[in-house]
């Protein structure tokens, strides 16, 4: 048993519907109670949706556990199959019924529906919304692929054949789904990417495919695997049994987009065009087609280096998060984790190449203590560290799902390739303060037509007590008029500390740290006292101030 | 109407004593497009700001509250859901223990906490995890520190609303007994919206008026054959019942939404307190005159629309009485997802008489007849919304009825407002 507050994925079956609800001509059988309906409003809320989602629900009752659970089942899948006419049929159960154990795919295995049908075994007590997605994505792809397996001992297809049948190479992209980061506009991006490249893309799924899409899958030379938290176990079985090969980078980024294209053209055997070719300590030609590495040399950048970063996501964009912040901006990653258990070892090993230690949980309170004690300058995540970032009065950009609808914008705004590395540059950027500015308010400062509070463009000040609630960004649903701040939790003892500390500050400690410009006084502040707690100092004056500056400087 | 508004003999409910025969109810069993009880916490835990909800239930209900409430604005949530995992499906024992633990370490992490409410789910119900035992087994431990109860809000038992009915009825047995004159609101209101009653209450004489849900969770109201309760919100049955069985008397009076509705159950509660009839009208004439000016620029719009509620809240038939009869509104079905004819005697009274009334729900075949009427104004859930938006179909999200101060004279105008706002915007919208 686990507390949970908030919680970064849904149940595996939400996951299911993200599949279901991402393609054409495919719906899911849910035996689930009354309520679990409320799923549809992901959809037909955070992504504006227009359509109601493919599923139906059973929604059995508590009457309906006396009598013949199995019956609703089957009359459930009878009518959706009849009303809905579906090119592929789902069926699967949520964490209640898992407990019944009415089994719904057995059960509609024996009805004869004439439609490809796939039994979803998705354990809702051990997994979550990703790993459901993926494996129903596995599950669906390989029901329908089932006649076309090679017989076992079948040679590799070459990954040039393309060049024999005379005709241009195609790949899948693999993983983009409904309430995935930007998926929409990725895939355009990245179509447009290959077509510049001569590469065809033959399959997109699930987002946009239908059943008989997926079926046209072994036609290609490659699977990109785009999402491998969606895509990552089809693609390795699609490796195994039709000796597709995979391409893995996943295109965030400049440097990962060009390592993406140099994979892509070794794994399809085309010749690397000289713009791709790596040049010593340069971006290549290729990478100046985004503006990135313009705008990062140039001198409005210089204020970013060094910049204090701290990424939460999930795991796909969580490490292309630490790599552009690291090499493209000159961010200093203080902190880099993810949700994603699935995918922990990656996460950790990007970590580790920073000197870091990742932060792998599902617990959004410690994602917020790491994110304070970090003493992080922009935070990098997800709605929730959204949130956590206000409150703590940083900076933040959001990168990755669970998403809030503000993350479906109307216009075009790809993460991925040339295009995504400039909505990067601008959407992570802008919540800082700019460059000429921050100079121009240092130096500034002390003239008498300064405000002190003067914030930017960054907004109303943030509240320094914690538990300040802000009505102002209700997720999905609605927005209670006046949300009451709720009673901040363990103040009695922090609020012992905090005291005990200010009573350390002398008169002229305080005065040198009225002089610090308001927007790192906190900061400083804090740092000071880390400093007098650690050498055990009886006193904060000025020069215990400055001492510690010296100590944090970097 | 307007003579019923103004003469003082008929200050008592609208509702004629004999009911035009019911009209036809379609009663259906399909997938039903609702919440579950576990909803309520949303509204309940800011009711009581000392109080915390602890779901025992998986990730999907965890899933849901914060899907169905802005989760992410707090800081710390006052609701949480201990969530069950493959170890406390082994052996109830170690669930039980499990527990214990995680309470234990919630209250020292909140000890501002006074009541802790741990709330049945659909699988704490299937595998017979007994929250009464666990709620009787932590209030040893935590005696004259926090009290624990318990009640289901889980979907198999309950919809949307239930789940305060049942959270009141958990709260029944803690209430002291005393036989003392009073008037007790049951059902949560707004607090400005409950301030605005007490005042128009003392106004017409009636002193002690109290609340259920209270606003601090051990402020409880005791109830006694005095008790006169006046129910705030139509999705109380068990609880009203269970307020009769300790001797209140309950008030029958359509519910609070409008000015006819807000007058006639502020009417029926001085009549029973006995308040003269010229005193009623002195206080109640000039807010029931404010609130129909309120309402005028809404009623502009709304009249002659059609109207189709679907079911979900359990306020659609109050809601249909008020819109068909103050907005003049035409209603092509009202939707509710049970009926308590008891509870909604007054209202159905009003409502006109070949209104077609149905319960339960098979939202396929709903939606059919949702098509094929074309309403102007459909009332749903979220899930439905944006999809028969996309079909040309106007829509309310019912969840914000729960959410918004819509109850009172004073909040007739608001109430009308949240229903013209869709047809004001289709109107304003020049998008071909």
């Amino acid at each position: 048993m686990e507390l949970t507050l908030w919680t970064y994925e849904g149940p595996p079956h939400v996951g299911a519907m993200r599949i279901a609800t991402s393609m054409e001509g495919v719906h899911y059988v849910l035996h689930a109670p009354q309520g679990d309906t409320y799923a549809d409003l992901l959809f037909t809320m955070i992504e504006r949706r227009g359509l109601r989602p493919p599923v139906t629900y059973t929604t059995f009752q508590a009457r309906d556990l006396g009598g013949d659970t199995a019956e609703l089942v089957q009359r459930s899948i009878r009518q959706a199959v009849e009303r809905f006419q579906p090119e592929a049929l789902l069926v699967g159960e949520s964490c209640t019924a898992e407990l019944i154990q009415d089994q719904p795919g057995a059960l509609a295995a024996g009805m004869n529906l004439g439609v490809p049908m796939v039994n979803l075994e998705l354990p809702a007590y051990s997994k979550k919304e990703n790993w459901g997605a993926a494996e129903t994505f596995y599950q669906l792809v390989r029901t329908l692929l089932k006649s076309q397996l090679p017989a076992p001992g079948t040679p590799k297809p070459s990954p040039s054949r393309w060049r024999d049948e005379g005709r241009r190479p195609r790949v899948n992209l693999l993983g983009p789904s409904l309430l995935g980061f930007r998926c929409r506009d990725d895939v355009l991006e990245i179509t447009r990417l290959l077509a510049e490249h001569g590469i065809d893309v033959a399959v997109v799924a699930p987002l946009g495919a239908r059943p008989a899409d997926l079926m046209r899958i072994p036609t290609a030379d490659a699977n990109v695997c785009l999402y491998p938290e969606v895509a990552g176990p089809v693609c390795s079985w699609l490796e195994r049994s039709f000796g597709t090969p995979v391409v893995r980078t996943v295109p965030i980024g400049i440097g990962a987009t060009a390592a993406f294209l140099r994979e892509l053209h070794g794994v399809l055997d085309l010749a690397l065009p000289a713009e791709l070719q790596e040049l010593e300590g340069q971006p290549s030609e290729a990478e100046r087609r985004s503006r990135l590495p313009w705008y990062s040399k140039s001198v409005d950048s210089t204020y970013l280096t060094g910049k204090r970063v701290f990424i939460f996501a999930d795991a796909t964009h969580a490490i292309a998060a630490a790599r552009i912040a690291s090499k493209e901006l000159g961010f200093q990653v203080v902190g880099l984790g993810s949700y994603s258990r699935e995918q922990a070892r990656e996460v950790r090993a990007a970590a580790a190449e920073l000197g870091l230690e990742a932060l792998i949980t599902d617990d959004y309170l410690v994602v917020e203590k790491a994110m304070g004690e970090a003493a992080a300058e922009l935070v990098l995540g997800t709605q929730m560290e959204r949130h956590s970032a206000k409150r703590l009065g940083l900076p933040c950009a959001v990168i990755s799902a669970p998403l809030h609808v503000q993350d479906v914008p109307a216009r075009y705004s790809p993460q991925m390739g040339w295009e995504g590395a400039n909505v990067i540059f601008d959407s992570w950027v802008h919540p800082l303060m700019m460059g000429l500015e921050e100079h121009l308010i240092g130096m500034f400062r002390h003239d008498f037509e300064f405000v002190d509070g003067h914030r930017s463009h960054l907004g109303d000040g943030a509240p320094t007590a914690a538990g300040a609630g802000e009505p102002e960004a209700a997720p999905a649903a609605a927005v209670p008029a006046a949300a009451p701040a709720p009673a901040p939790g363990t103040t009695t003892a922090a609020a012992a500390v905090r005291e005990a500390l200010e009573s350390l500050w002398t008169a002229d400690g305080e005065a040198e740290l009225a002089k610090i410009p308001f927007f790192v006084r906190g900061k400083v502040r804090k740092n000071t006292e880390a400093f007098a707690l650690e050498r055990g100092l009886e006193r904060i004056d000025a020069e215990a101030l400055y001492d510690a500056k010296a100590h944090f400087s970097r | 109407m307007e003579a019923r508004y103004l003469a003082i003999p008929s200050m008592g409910v609208s509702a004629p004593p004999i009911q035009p025969s019911p009209p036809d109810i379609l009663k259906e069993s399909g997938q039903r497009e609702v919440f579950c009880g576990l909803t309520s916490i949303v509204w309940l835990h800011r009711r009581m700001p000392d109080a915390f909800f602890l779901v025992v239930g998986s990730r999907t209900c965890a899933h849901l509250i914060q899907s169905a409430a802005g989760v992410m604005i707090f800081a710390e949530p006052r609701f949480g859901t201990a969530i069950l995992g493959e170890r406390d499906l082994a052996g109830l024992a170690d669930a039980n223990e499990e527990l214990d633990r995680l309470v234990k370490d919630l209250l020292e992490r909140r000890p501002e906490i006074r009541t802790l409410f741990l709330v049945g789910s659909c699988p704490s119900e299937v595998i017979k995890l007994d929250l009464a035992k666990a709620a009787e087994r932590l209030n040893t431990q935590l005696i004259g520190r926090v009290r624990v109860l318990n009640y289901s809000g889980s979907g198999i038992e309950t919809t949307f609303t239930q789940g305060e009915d049942n959270a009141l009825l958990a709260m029944l047995p803690l209430l002291p007994s005393s036989d003392e004159e009073q008037l007790l609101i049951v059902g949560t209101l707004a607090d400005a919206v409950e301030d605005r009653f007490r005042l128009i209450f003392e106004r017409l004489g009636i002193t002690t008026v109290r609340s259920l849900p209270p606003r601090r969770s051990t402020d409880l109201p005791p109830v006694g054959k005095g008790t006169r309760v006046l129910l705030a919100q139509p999705f109380l049955s068990a609880t009203a019942r269970a307020l009769q069985h300790r001797g209140a008397t309950l008030l029958s009076a359509p519910y609070p939404f409008g000015v006819e509705g807000s007058r006639d159950w502020i009417a029926a509660a001085a009549t029973a307190f006995g308040v003269p009839g010229d005193r009623f009208n002195a206080v109640l004439d000039p807010l029931v005159e404010r609130g129909r000016r309120a309402l005028e620029p809404h009623r502009e719009v709304l009249a002659g629309k059609r109207l189709f509620l679907l079911p979900d809240s359990q306020m659609e038939i109050p809601l249909a009485r008020f819109l068909s009869r103050e907005c003049g509104m035409e209603l092509v079905e009202v939707g509710t997802p049970y009926l308590d004819r008891q509870l909604m005697a007054a209202d159905l009274a009003l409502l006109p008489p070949d209104t077609q009334l149905s319960e339960g729900q098979d939202v396929d075949l709903q939606l059919e007849r949702v098509r094929a009427s074309r309403p102007d104004l459909v009332l749903c859930g979220l899930g439905l919304a944006n999809p028969l938006e996309a079909e040309g179909i106007a829509t309310k999200w019912s969840i914000e009825l729960v959410f918004s101060p819509i109850h009172g004279c004073d909040q007739a105008g608001e109430l009308a407002e949240l229903f013209a706002r869709p047809l004001r915007r289709r109107a304003l919208l020049q998008l071909s």
